[in-house]
């Protein structure tokens, strides 16, 4: 009985280890790898991308009743657009600068998103839904669920897994070309040391202009591929603590790798749920009492668990999983 | 060399602002403030080419700012630049770095968490793959990165720095650093070098290292010019020293004339150094200060 309900937590962490969330988290955190990891950009408004993409997308098909591929590329463009508009005037400052924008950017476009005045393209805080029908009906997936070993995922979230992680290894195999570049070089320069950067003749500003467009985009494909395995775009699900578990998501695997943002995402998800089932485990069977942990707070208190795995990670591993001490111990001096 | 450039460039007029027979760079009416505080105002300044050109001056004489403003890095209330007789005041520091214009810094700068020769690789200008698209497809540069591979291998040994090639820069020692700041910066094939305190912090014995270095560069053509608050040290290289105190240039002149020049004097002693202290030039800026 027990061995079996640990074997079914087992398989559930493992089915959102690969899951849709998990893509949709690594391919975000593939492009905040690109701003933070290699040309340390501080951008904390990663969810604003997404936002913009998924808006493009769900926007071109629901409202412009364009076909899929403008839709993806009107999304790229709102990206695009998003990164122009907070790059302009804060690549020329300071850091601190990006990030505070940042920030309050992604705020910004989720509260423009569900504001009354939008209602024509947006349609307000309802969202935009039942745009994603006829794409779901094209996927071959057509039964109600799958089982891939001991994971088992629903039609659409077939699809998502399929495509989502296909676009996670071509993004690896672009990220790595690229930062194995001398492109790439100049873009590790920029996050060393600006200043001496432009002494050596680049030109930092255009770098890191460049740097927050694509893991801009790269954020933006992220909201796409969320908003069509969920079917629906929705402006609250855009919420700032997406960015913040995306950053997660990266420290754990360690910026500046090319796997981390894989492998950081996998984890994540295994560690939330395999908490979460621990824990309802726990209650179900009245080990833990309901005057300690009440069964609707489970979901709230593996992020406890969570924070607790980051703060190890942080004392023992402060490189992240795929990081080098001795590179991170170069900041010291 | 024997013809060395320092017979012929000590031939000019001893006095601030002197007409330069091939100048490299000229300054007209540079000034800068910070706020009330006159950092650099230099009426007019030529500084020849092929020659190893030392900018002393006492502690806040506005040398490090008088070089931020010529490589773009602060930029200046007035006043214009001619580098190789091309205006280029206000161009971006960048776009100076790929007309030849390199410079180093006081606190060197290096890429702490990139290996020794990617420092050097980086150092080169024009190359092909540091475009985003190209980048992609390594066929496009891969015959440039090796050329400059090669090129950096060959100025690590020269700059005694080869056994360090695949370390982090990091790891070196300061005076390791002002090599490596020095070679980079050679990468660019530079028309003029521009250093920033280049002995700074470097123990004895390296610094007479860097000093043949450096004289090195102008044997090859390359001018230089460098910052430096320490007479001595630009005793032995320098061919021509122009003296800044109080954000102006005061003097000019081989090192010989200099020392004994009662400008600098003053400058490095204090005006009125063994003389009863007046404020009259106290009471002139007080003056200013409440009539504007």
């Amino acid at each position: 009985m027990f061995a079996t309900d640990l074997a079914s937590i087992f398989s559930d962490a493992l089915t959102q280890a690969f899951g849709p969330e998990a893509v949709v988290f690594a391919i975000a955190a593939i492009g905040l790898n690109i701003h933070f990891g290699y040309t340390g950009l501080l951008n904390f408004g990663q969810v604003g991308f997404m936002l913009m993409g998924a808006y493009g997308l769900g926007i071109g098909i629901a409202i412009w009743d364009q076909n899929w591929f403008v839709s993806i590329f009107i999304g790229v463009i709102f990206s695009l657009g998003l990164a122009l508009i907070l790059g302009f005037p804060t690549l020329r400052l300071r850091a601190d600068y990006l990030a505070i924008v940042t920030i309050a950017a992604a705020e910004i476009v989720r509260l423009i998103a569900r504001s009354k005045p939008m209602r024509g393209i947006t349609r307000g805080a309802e969202g935009l839904n039942e745009w994603a029908g006829p794409f779901q009906d094209m996927t071959p997936w057509q039964n109600s669920t799958y089982d891939i070993g001991p994971m088992t995922y629903t039609k659409m979230q077939v699809f998502v897994v399929v495509f989502g992680w296909t676009l996670v290894a071509l993004l690896v195999v672009f990220v790595y070309l690229l930062m194995s570049s001398p492109w790439g070089r100049v873009l590790k320069a920029i996050r060393e040391d600006e200043d001496a950067a432009r002494a050596l003749g680049k030109n930092a500003y255009w770098y890191k202009m460049q740097s927050l467009m694509i893991g801009g985009v790269i954020g933006g494909f992220a909201g796409m591929l969320q908003v069509i395995g969920k079917g629906t775009v929705q402006p609250d699900t855009f919420v700032p603590q997406i960015t913040f578990f995306a950053w997660t998501v990266l420290i754990l695997g360690g910026a500046a790798r090319v796997f981390s943002p894989v492998v950081g995402a996998i984890i994540f998800w295994f560690l939330l749920t395999i908490a979460e089932g621990l824990l309802r485990l726990l209650v179900e069977t009245d080990w833990l009492p309901t005057s300690i942990l009440n069964a609707t707070d489970i979901g709230d208190f593996r992020f406890m668990f969570m924070g607790l795995a980051l703060m190890l990670l942080m004392i023992f591993r402060p490189q992240g999983i795929f990081g080098d001490r001795a590179e991170m111990a170069l900041d010291d001096k | 060399m024997t013809n060395s450039p320092t017979s012929t460039a000590l031939s000019f007029e001893e006095v601030p602002g002197s007409k330069k027979s091939d100048p490299i760079l000229t300054v007209d009416n540079l000034r800068r403030s910070f706020g009330g505080l006159v950092a650099v105002d230099v009426e007019h300044l030529e500084i020849q080419r092929g020659v190893i050109t030392a900018l002393i001056g006492p502690n806040g004489a506005g040398k490090t700012t008088f070089f931020n403003l010529l490589t773009n890095f602060d930029q200046p209330d007035t006043g214009t630049v001619l580098f190789d007789n091309e205006d280029v005041t206000g161009r971006p520091s960048h776009t100076l770095a790929r007309l030849g214009m390199i410079r180093t810094f006081q606190l060197t700068k290096v890429m702490s968490k990139m290996t020794v020769i990617d420092n050097m690789k980086l150092g080169a200008t024009g190359q092909a793959g540091e475009s985003m698209w190209k980048g992609l497809i390594r066929p496009l540069w891969r015959d440039q990165e090796s050329t400059i591979e090669k090129r950096a291998d060959e100025l690590l040994e020269r700059f005694k720095l080869d056994h360090m090639r695949n370390e982090f820069a990091g790891t070196m020692s300061g005076g390791q650093r002002k090599l490596l700041e020095m070679s980079r910066a050679l990468m660019a094939d530079p028309k003029v070098v521009m250093l920033d305190e280049p002995m700074a912090g470097v123990n004895p014995v390296l610094t007479q290292s860097l000093l043949e270095h450096v004289k090195s560069l102008r044997d090859e053509g390359i001018s230089v010019v460098f910052v430096e608050h320490d007479m001595d040290v630009v005793r032995d290289i320098s061919d021509w020293v122009v003296v800044m105190a109080e954000g102006s240039v005061i003097a000019e002149g081989p090192h010989e004339s200099i020392g004994a020049n009662q400008a600098v004097i003053d400058a490095y002693l204090g005006t009125h150094h063994d003389s009863a202290l007046d404020f009259e030039d106290g009471a002139d800026l007080l003056n200013d200060g409440n009539t504007q």
